[in-house]
């Protein structure tokens, strides 16, 4: 009963208001109608992210990302954000492995407005030496709070490097410490140059605005921007799979208790397709998301060896994926009886596959979710612009509810044998440093 | 935007927005009663109490009930702060009925099982852990312990290694009994359901709770630190800053005005005075942000700031600058023209989404500002005068009052 009346919700929520449209530029866009409130999301998507940074220069695309807000000739200064304030708006930006993405929320009809300065600053950009010794400060000073504040983080930092090696993904997207301190001027406006250009881009708003009214303004104010063939970003090296199960250990003073981590190199929308890549977020759902998964259900509930224990995936990057575990052990629990049973619960996953049941419950979860996401515009504009940005289309994405529907058991066992390999790991853990 | 006000057969008043274009349902309860009123031994039971209120009810095991919630893709928040214990529920229409049948049970027949009991607490006894190693609560704990020492306001919501230890079931029992009422509720729903069935719904859902809670309210207190600076010397590359004194509470007549004055003092860093200095002139820091805290029983300014140990003096230096020359100053007309703009403009982006319309109204209800409010709040902040501002401003702020806590290895006297 229940499946079946979802069933009928969600195509006709999606498939009939989601619009795209390209420009004569080559510029994408992308309309979400939602009219319950006379609100605009507006963002601009960049094909773009910390993967395409030459090498040493690690941290170059999130740091563009803050100078792109200091101005232009004829939006000088932090004038931007002011612009945006004064007219009742919010706005922000963010920097992923594969985008950069700029965006604020407004009333409607200051849309046109916030349209002409993102156009704006696509290629004037006008940057002093200041500014960006100035900037440089605060995005150390973000490091400082998101990583090097966090004993969990550097982990995390030394366990992707170890997984991906030499392909991008395995450097952190704000950039090496080392590598910021010595990122300039140049370095920023040479990255801009190189990848800010119309062809390169998807312009996503959700809200109060109707996809052809959408489509003229987006003529208006991005479609005289020249496109730039150059501005493609190139093909990036295979992820070699690394072969042998790989270990880090990270000590440090300030962690208070041993703490569980894993990842493995798994596949993406991109990389392998709808089936395949929502097979393993099904897979990754029934393993560790939540109190009822198996891992939760083992490790916490029935044997007491930690107090929590769970799953995540990463499937919606432009290259390869991977898959997640954490655990924290219980007290007086060794890391090494912790991690025995972690492995075991893995190899009979692996093994045995998954239940009917728990197929079904995946199935109504995922399902409710798409129904829940409709409440929110920002979430459906990051979620067809990060879409787009690696490689999946809107189409795709509104097809997605279907292989929700259609992806089985066998499928999802399928990739636990194919992706929850040990020799295609690498495990970690953080440790209280023995002595300080 | 239409509010409709219910009142349940048994009295429990409810407002309701009705938004048919979606299946969806949320709904959020608020007592008013939270960690403030556990006993000082038990600190951290309300906390303890919303981790455990999921893990079985009526017929169903801890096991049975996390399935139930799990295959209708319910969502149940229970949280605990110092001044409330809530839940926020979101649900599909069609499985509304049973979800409130969950949330009945779970309100008036929790099981508390010795298992679940147990793995709830290691969970808390965890994360206590955990916040011991981070810096910014560790910043929040030692100014909440020295502005309100003596004072259950002292005391952290999460509790201690040790009084968590001691919570049994029985407490967790008799505290709910008492704070868990039907006279210091508040009700807000938003979503795909018509006046009747949420009556209904809810007359059922808490009919089977106590009329009168009876807990104990703390008196109301003031910031009792004025003036200190409190070093706590922890490993880090960065000092975390927490940084206020005492604010104005929320029925004041100069809220509002106070409220501006904040939002161009430091109320967001890309556009206010603390964000230009410290972050956009200086480089000092990512994060700068001061904002009013009105709790039920006393009332804050307060601030944060993270900046790298050296520069701790300077950022510092310039925050306590700021403050004084708004205290003298005020603002400028085009600062405060600026801020209207912003604040008036922004407010519909509260409100375009269900799940935050339950949000913003439950609070409205809950702090006593009328159903009305909506409508009238523009022109509150509209009428606001710099007069008003430097009144208040003089009024509230004092660089010299401020307890400063400072958690990293600072360096703090500045060179001049």
């Amino acid at each position: 009963m229940l499946a079946l009346m979802l069933e009928a919700v969600i195509p006709a929520q999606a498939e009939q208001v989601v619009k795209t449209f390209t420009l004569d530029n080559g510029m994408e866009v992308i309309a979400i109608p939602d009219h319950r409130a006379p609100v605009v999301t507006h963002m601009v998507w960049y094909r773009v992210g910390s993967a395409e940074e030459p090498a040493g220069k690690s941290g170059i695309a999130h740091f563009l990302e803050h100078l792109m807000f200091k101005g232009t000739e004829k939006v000088p200064g932090g004038d931007f954000a002011e612009t945006v304030a004064r007219n009742g708006g919010k706005s922000n930006a963010f920097t992923s492995y594969d985008y950069t993405a700029y965006f604020q929320r407004v009333a409607r009809r200051h849309l046109p407005l916030m349209m002409e300065m993102e156009a704006d600053r696509m290629k004037n950009l006008s940057l002093s030496s200041e500014d960006v010794t100035i900037e440089r400060g605060v995005v150390l000073e973000e490091r400082s709070t998101r990583v090097d504040s966090q004993p969990l983080s550097l982990l995390g930092e030394k366990m992707s490097v170890a997984l991906y090696g030499e392909h991008p993904y395995g450097r952190p997207i704000i950039g090496w410490r080392d590598e910021i301190e010595d990122l300039d001027r140049a370095d920023a406006l040479e990255f801009y140059r190189r990848f800010y250009a119309p062809n390169n881009a998807a312009l996503v708003v959700a809200g109060d605005v109707e996809p052809d009214e959408l489509l003229e303004l987006a003529k208006i104010h991005y479609g005289g921007i020249e496109s730039d063939k150059q501005a493609v970003r190139d093909k990036r090296p295979e992820i070699a799979e690394i072969g042998e199960p790989v270990r880090v250990t990270y000590e440090d003073k300030r962690a208070r208790q041993p703490i569980f981590q894993r990842i493995y190199l798994a596949q993406s929308y991109h990389t392998a397709g709808l089936e395949r890549a929502t097979s393993i977020d099904m897979l990754v759902e029934i393993l560790g998301v939540g109190t009822t998964s198996r891992l939760y259900r083992s490790l916490v509930v029935e044997q007491k060896l930690a107090v929590s224990a769970g799953a995540w995936a990463v499937t919606d990057s432009l290259d390869r994926g991977r898959i997640g575990l954490y655990a924290i052990p219980n007290e007086g629990v060794t890391p090494e009886t912790l991690e025995a049973a972690i492995d075991a619960v893995i190899a009979e996953f692996v093994e045995k596959g998954v239940e009917d049941e728990e197929m079904e419950r995946v199935r109504r979860s995922y399902l409710a979710d798409l129904i829940y996401g409709w409440d929110d515009q920002q979430q459906q504009a990051y979620v067809f612009g990060a879409s787009w940005s690696s490689g999946i289309l809107p189409r795709d994405v509104l097809r997605w509810p279907g292989v929700v529907r259609t992806v089985t058991g066998a499928q999802v066992a399928s990739s636990a044998r194919e992706y929850l390999r040990a020799e295609n790991s690498v495990t970690g853990w953080l440790l209280p440093a023995s002595k300080p | 935007m239409e509010i409709q006000r219910i009142t349940t057969p048994g009295g429990i008043e409810a407002w309701l927005v009705e938004e048919h274009s979606l299946p969806i349902v949320f709904v959020e309860m608020y007592w008013r009663a939270g960690s403030s009123s556990e006993a000082s031994s038990l600190e951290g039971l309300a906390y303890m109490l919303s981790g455990m209120l999921d893990e079985g009810a009526g017929d169903l095991d801890s096991e049975a009930f996390q399935k139930r919630i799990a295959d209708l893709n319910i969502g149940f928040a229970f949280n605990a702060s110092k001044d409330f214990f809530s839940v926020h529920v979101r649900t599909l229409e069609e499985n509304l009925d049973e979800t409130m049948e969950l949330l009945r049970l779970a309100l008036t027949q929790p099981h508390f099982d010795e298992e679940a009991l147990e793995r709830v607490r290691a969970q808390i006894l965890a994360s206590l852990k955990q916040n011991l190693q981070d810096p910014e609560t560790i910043a929040a704990r030692t100014w909440f312990s020295t502005a309100f020492a003596g004072h259950p306001y002292a005391r952290s919501t999460r509790g201690t290694p040790e009084t968590v230890q001691a919570i049994q079931a029985d407490d967790l029992r008799d505290w709910m009994s008492r704070a868990l009422a039907r006279d210091n509720i508040t009700v807000t729903a938003v979503g795909d359901v018509t006046p009747e069935r949420l009556s209904r719904l809810l007359e059922k859902t808490l009919s089977g709770l106590p009329e009168n809670a009876n807990v104990a309210i703390p008196e109301a207190t003031s910031f009792q630190a004025p003036g200190r600076v409190e070093v706590i010397d922890y490993p880090n590359p960065q000092s975390v800053i927490q940084f206020g004194h005492s604010g104005l509470h929320r029925d004041d007549p100069d809220f509002i005005a106070a409220y501006v004055m904040n939002h161009v003092l430091g109320g967001s860093v890309l556009i206010s005075r603390l964000g230009e200095e410290v972050r956009e002139k200086r480089g000092l820091a990512y994060s700068v942000y001061s904002y009013l805290q009105p709790l039920e029983q006393a009332d804050l300014f307060s601030g944060y700031l993270a900046t790298g140990n050296a520069s701790a003096g300077k950022a510092l230096d310039q925050v306590r600058l700021e403050i004084a020359r708004m205290q003298k100053e005020g603002v400028s007309q085009e600062e405060l023209d600026n801020a209207k703009t912003y604040l008036i403009g922004s407010y519909p982006l509260r409100f375009d989404s269900s799940e935050k319309i339950v949000s913003q109204l439950s609070y409205i209800q809950r702090e006593g500002l009328g159903i009305d409010y909506v409508d009238k709040r523009n022109a509150l902040i509209e009428s606001i005068t710099r007069d008003d501002i430097l009144r208040v401003a003089q009024r509230l702020l004092d660089p010299e009052e401020l307890l400063v806590v400072v958690v990293g290895e600072p360096e703090l006297s500045s060179a001049p």
